[in-house]
């Protein structure tokens, strides 16, 4: 506008910038991270202290009993037993071998770390996403892998035959988890499109299974696996106890696999079913192309977790005489050798450990895979 | 043929006339199919399963229900004796479910919730506290933190001699690896009246939120129901308790010779299994708590404080009931789970429905069969039943959308 002048007329109104000053020492650093979350309010410095005291209060003494006073060599119980006498590591270095292979010929272990390097070749490739021959890495993976590893784990038909009853330890929880994750996917997956199915008949089975195996708990699924399959077999077919086991615990997760598959299928909006339909692609076609590629990579989180569950589910073996990761730990409780008041507790930890390593990982695992998928879904 | 919807009959062509293209010819086919083959499935396991029945000389049948069980039980709530039936250890364990199953939910609810708020704390020690808490328990099986409690802490507790007390002395509660010896209440005459006044002072809460809501819509004053009800739930008994003389006689537990005398003790199957099942479940419930808090907008918060509610209103009247929407369904499946998850009682002798009945009577008698469908129809039910109240429950909290 004409007429105003640049100057200011008003004294009092500053005519340049105030240089910004550094901001107040209680907001950075150090200090100021102290301040907004420990202390932001008396409440919370009151909350701050009690917990401060409570932790004070546990983790010298965990890790005093995990470390510090922690018994790291011996061959009995004597060396640990004691007044104040943390974990027993020595009992865990002793069963080791135990601990991971179960009674499997200690020569024929050989066969078992071949297995278990085969399988991490196959994976790692397959999990790192750059890396290509994806699909050739999975039909390695879901095909030539289990052969290999079954003709090398019980020896059928070349090598010196190991029962399954040999079997124990980590060696047993790997074999029920992965065989279960490995069965319960597409399994899963059929049964959520059977839910999802127009043909009432299928739709109806697909609901009274899947309602079934959710509304039972998986120790009454390895009883009945275990007492009731016999009964309605043929009396001449006898089936391998780890077997039963694995049909049971398969059964059961593809069951909660099919929920968290449909949760996906529902979450795809219908114009995509009817744009697969307007393309001239058959069901499957458009379930394999279309639907299923998008539904799945929703819900992998889902997924990922029943995979969790499945893992830590596969500890239940022990309660009807399959001696998994934690079966043999506390079978070696009562070891002789090894009784003492730290026993229980050192094994049970170890095991604990090596269960969380696991979990945790795929937990970590489908957290940086679904930032990577997440390829603009979210409104 | 008239079009019908959906994905089954992608290629629906009535120029083709050839049958095996028509969608509903095949949907048929394939559903005759499967009729078949589990028609078949089925008739051969049942004939598999008369045969071997009959090879092993075990008569099928519900009769056992009736015979002498004559095997001890460890924990009753009903009276049970070994001279009692099978059926009556059947109940015995399903009570023994149904208790540690509900106090499961309500001790798995309040760490849950409290463990899920902490985790959205501002405070950062408490913040990193509750994750640590959230991440080692759900990764570790149930199991082993069951048998972690029952082996590794409450079994290598001192036992009764080694704890200190005086021969005869009697003590307010104590804690030994026979399990946890707290006062045993024994109702004398006039006891029940304190029971109907308890039922009265629920009664008259219910009565006074009713007023207090109609109220409000009216006139638009609030009205202090909670504590007022809190008030008449613990002073009404209360009164009672002491206008009836004090019926209750209290008895403590002593040490005498080796084992304590007299009181109640918890035994510590039960504290292990309740330990496992609440503090396992609770991470999960934390997570689910902490998602719903998170799934309600921003917006909401800044709409309540921009009306003038306190923060201690916001989050009771807007953030909360707008939370419980999302976190009340993945919450029925985690009671459900702790339901279910209380079969593995079994392992540490804590006897349920599982241990009592699907073990021992199932190995006393042999009958696999009846008592492994029992005892899964008894769970099928128990998961039904959650789920229809729940469902009816979740239905009155879910707003109408548009």
């Amino acid at each position: 506008m004409p007429g105003i002048e640049n100057a200011n007329p008003f004294a009092y109104v500053s005519t340049e910038t105030i240089p910004q000053s550094p901001p107040p020492t209680a907001a950075k650093g150090v200090a100021g991270w102290l301040k907004t979350n420990l202390f932001a309010t008396p409440r919370d410095t009151v909350l701050t202290i009690i917990v401060a005291l409570i932790l004070l209060w546990i983790v010298p003494p965990m890790l005093n009993w995990l470390f510090f006073d922690a018994v790291w060599t011996g061959d009995g119980r004597e060396a640990c037993l004691g007044e104040h006498v943390g974990a027993c590591w020595a009992f865990v270095e002793a069963k080791f071998g135990q601990f991971m292979y179960g009674r499997y010929p200690a020569e024929l272990r050989w066969r078992v770390d071949l297995t278990g390097f085969l399988l991490i070749a196959g994976l790692v490739p397959i999990a790192i996403p750059s890396v290509p021959y994806k699909r050739e890495n999975a039909i390695y993976l879901l095909v030539v892998f289990p052969i290999i590893a079954f003709m090398l784990l019980t020896g059928w038909p070349f090598l010196e035959p190991v029962e399954t009853s040999r079997w124990g330890g980590l060696l047993v929880t790997l074999v029920v988890a992965i065989v279960g994750i490995v069965v319960s996917f597409p399994l899963g997956i059929l049964l959520a499109l059977g839910r999802r199915s127009n043909l009432p008949i299928v739709k109806t089975m697909s609901v009274i299974f899947i309602e079934f195996w959710r509304g039972v708990p998986l120790i009454t699924v390895l009883f009945m696996s275990s007492v009731m399959l016999p009964l309605f077999l043929p009396a001449d077919v006898s089936f391998d106890k780890l077997l039963r086991a694995l049909i049971g615990v398969a059964l059961f997760s593809s069951a909660y696999m099919a929920e968290v598959i449909r949760g996906g299928l529902q979450a795809i909006p219908k114009g995509q079913y009817e744009a697969a339909n307007a393309m001239a692609l058959t069901y499957w076609q458009g379930m394999r192309l279309i639907i299923l590629p998008q539904a799945l990579k929703l819900v992998i989180p889902g997924i990922v977790n029943t995979f969790i569950g499945l893992f830590k589910d596969t500890s239940l073996v022990l309660i009807i005489g399959i001696f998994d990761l934690l079966g043999i730990v506390q079978q070696n409780f009562t070891d002789t050798n090894w009784i003492s008041p730290a026993t229980p507790a050192t094994g049970l930890v170890f095991a604990a450990f090596i269960y969380f390593i696991f979990c945790f990982g795929m937990s970590r695992y489908s957290a940086f895979m679904e930032e990577r998928l997440d390829t603009g879904h979210k409104r | 043929m008239a079009h019908t919807d959906g994905v089954a009959d992608g290629t629906e062509d009535s120029g083709r006339a050839s049958l095996i293209y028509d969608p509903k010819v095949r949907g048929v086919f394939f559903q005759a199919i499967l009729i078949i083959v589990v028609a078949y499935l089925v008739y051969s396991g049942i004939s598999n399963a008369a045969g071997n029945l009959a090879r092993a000389g075990i008569a099928s049948g519900f009769d056992f229900f009736g015979e002498r069980a004559g095997f001890e039980i460890g924990q009753t709530l009903v009276h049970y004796t070994n001279d009692s039936t099978y059926f009556r250890a059947f109940l015995v364990g399903l009570l023994n479910t149904l208790m540690v199953s509900a106090l499961g939910i309500l001790f798995a609810t309040i760490i849950g919730f409290i463990v899920g708020l902490a985790r959205l704390s501002r405070n950062y020690l408490i913040r990193k506290l509750a994750t640590v808490y959230v991440e080692t328990l759900r990764n570790i099986p149930l199991l082993l933190q069951l048998l972690f409690w029952y082996k590794a802490v409450l079994a290598v507790l001192p036992n009764p001699r080694e704890t200190g007390l005086e021969q005869g002395t009697t003590v307010l509660w104590t804690l030994n690896n026979r399990g946890l010896y707290i006062p045993r209440l024994i109702p004398e005459a006039g006891a029940s009246a304190i029971l109907v006044a308890a039922i009265i002072a629920i009664a008259l809460w219910v009565v006074i939120g009713m007023w207090a809501g109609k109220r409000q819509m009216r006139t638009g004053q609030q009205f202090p129901t909670f504590l007022t009800g809190l008030a008449i739930l613990v002073g009404l008994p209360l009164l009672t308790f002491f206008l009836t003389g004090m019926p209750f006689d209290v008895e403590f537990s002593a040490l005498q010779g080796f084992n304590m005398s007299g009181g109640t003790v918890i035994r510590p199957e039960f504290i292990a299994l309740l330990l496992g099942l609440s503090l396992y479940t609770a991470s999960f419930i934390a997570e689910i708590v902490r998602a719903g808090i998170l799934a309600v907008a921003k917006g909401q918060t800044e709409a309540a404080y921009a009306l003038g509610l306190s923060p201690n209103h916001t989050s009771r009247l807007v953030i909360i009931p707008q939370a419980m929407r999302v976190i009340i369904p993945p919450l029925t499946s985690q009671y459900l789970n702790l339901t279910k998850n209380s079969s593995l009682a079994v392992a540490i002798g804590y006897p349920d429905l599982v241990a009592v009945f699907g073990g021992t009577v199932l190995n006393q008698t042999g009958q696999a069969v009846e008592v492994i469908t029992i005892t899964m129809l008894v769970y099928l039910t128990i998961s039904l039943l959650t789920s229809a109240f729940m469902n009816w429950f979740n239905s009155r909290v879910a707003l109408v959308e548009r």
